[in-house]
């Protein structure tokens, strides 16, 4: 079948899948963001058992396929009576999945920022917190926004394996056309070009946003 | 103003200072000169805390800012500091430099603290460059915007940690011309430089600091004119 009239014929599947894909990658980065932020500072808390926690967390993340966390958290919880619907648990192990890898991201920023710049402002009476909002962060954040570029694009295809738990989003909706038309091909390509055209704009966008950042501090 | 007793720092088995005993008046000028490595810069980090002292106490203003119970940060408000590299922040405009911990720490309102950036800003001669960013400065205009930004919260005190070492030398007179203004106007402040002329032009006292002790303090007459040590002689031989 003609691949833009298969696109158009079932265009409100794949216009549906695109809302929950859209919606799960936005959580994800929202929430993996200032849960990642959370985590890379409990990283380098003077406490050892937080650093412990945030190690723990981070390891374990890393370390383990997200569809068995995805598994876990929508089915493995249930059974002690923790029940999410399909589309919490997939915003759940989004966010918590990106958070592992942008905490990694965001301390290795944090302590590339000069030693110089914390004395400075803590010379200026300014308090750890405060300093580490209007000094260290917007410094680390902005070095290492290629890297945050890269694990929002990842948030946007990995969505796709919320579809193993029922979520209707772009793969989802994919395999659905699929079972009607007995096309095995033609839906797969709709949706990997829709999928390119979400991570594409996402990279244009943040590498606008790179630009803009420097022309502010070109060292 | 400032008083120092049996201060001491080590790093380990590493005695960088070993026992500094000094009084700083209110309005006085104390520069600090010695070979590198002779714990100079240590010593002048340790009084506001940026090194922890491992032993002994100082007293700013009549409180031991060395006891576990005092909060740093209100005596830093008091006590500026200028570091060798600048560390302004690369990321805000001159003026958001020098109005950030006004507005944060001291609370004042934005209007207020950059009516006072900008007279600071005057007196040190870059009025013009309030919406510049540090990188577009040259290493004097980076050093006086890091003085302003040190005196917009109003210190009773001043440290400089070599504020000179990092600049080319066509630029070192401007950041001195600054200072010595300053020193004009009654500031009180502690320098550790290696630029001999000016501190026997600016200093009121000199101390001459070796091994992790002061080794011999004065006037600059004295100091320069007569050393008594031996090893004042050896480097000030070396050095001038």
């Amino acid at each position: 079948m003609n691949i833009f009239s298969l696109a158009y014929d079932y265009r409100n599947f794949f216009l549906s899948g695109l809302q929950y894909t859209l919606l799960l990658a936005v959580l994800g980065v929202f929430f993996g963001f200032v849960l990642g932020i959370a985590v890379a500072l409990l990283r380098m808390s003077k406490l050892r058992v937080l650093r412990f926690i945030a190690t723990a967390w981070v390891e374990f993340l890393r370390g383990t396929p997200m569809l068995v966390q995805l598994f876990l958290i929508h089915y493995g919880l249930a059974s002690f009576g923790v029940e999410f619907s399909a589309v919490q648990s997939g915003a759940i192990t989004l966010s918590i999945n990106s958070s592992a890898y942008l905490a990694e991201i965001f301390r290795a920023g944090i302590q590339g920022v000069d030693r110089g710049q914390v004395e400075a402002a803590r010379s200026l009476g300014m308090r750890q917190a405060m300093t580490m909002r209007h000094i260290v962060l917007p410094q680390a954040l902005k070095s290492v926004l290629p890297a945050i570029g890269n694990e929002f694009i990842t948030i946007i295809k990995e969505s796709s394996i919320v579809s193993f738990i029922g979520v209707a989003d772009l793969m989802f909706q994919s395999r659905a056309v699929t079972t009607i038309t007995y096309d095995g091909f033609t839906p797969l390509i709709v949706v990997a070009v829709m999928y390119f055209v979400l991570t594409f704009t996402m990279s244009k966008l943040l590498g606008r946003l790179e630009r803009r950042l420097n022309t502010d501090d070109r060292r | 103003m400032i008083a120092v007793k049996n201060l001491e720092k080590h790093y380990g088995k590493l005695e960088i200072l070993k026992g500094i005993d000094l009084e700083i008046q209110k309005g006085e000028v104390v520069v600090v000169i010695g070979p590198s490595g002779s714990g100079k810069s240590t010593f002048l980090r340790c009084l506001n805390l940026l090194e922890q002292p491992t032993g002994g106490e100082i007293t700013f203003e009549g409180e031991s800012i060395t006891s576990r119970k005092h909060d740093i940060n209100l005596t830093r408000e008091k006590m500026g500091m200028v570091f060798q590299q600048f560390n302004l922040f690369p990321h805000m405009t001159v003026l958001q430099n020098i109005t950030l911990a006004p507005i944060k720490v001291k609370k004042q309102s934005q209007q207020e603290a950059e009516k006072f950036a900008l007279n600071l800003l005057r007196t040190v001669g870059l009025e013009d460059k309030k919406d510049a960013y540090p990188n577009q400065l040259s290493g004097g205009q980076k050093q006086r915007i890091a003085i302003a930004r040190a005196l917009a919260m109003q210190p009773h005190v001043m440290l400089f940690d070599e504020p000179t070492s990092a600049l080319d030398p066509e630029m070192v007179g401007e950041v001195l011309e600054v200072m010595k203004k300053l020193a004009e106007d009654g500031m009180t402040m502690v320098i550790v430089t290696h630029e001999m002329g000016f501190a026997r032009e600016v200093g009121d006292r000199i101390l001459f600091m070796d091994g992790g002790f002061i080794v011999e303090q004065g006037t600059p007459a004295e100091v320069f004119g007569n050393p008594k040590h031996a090893r004042t002689q050896d480097f000030l031989s070396k050095v001038l």
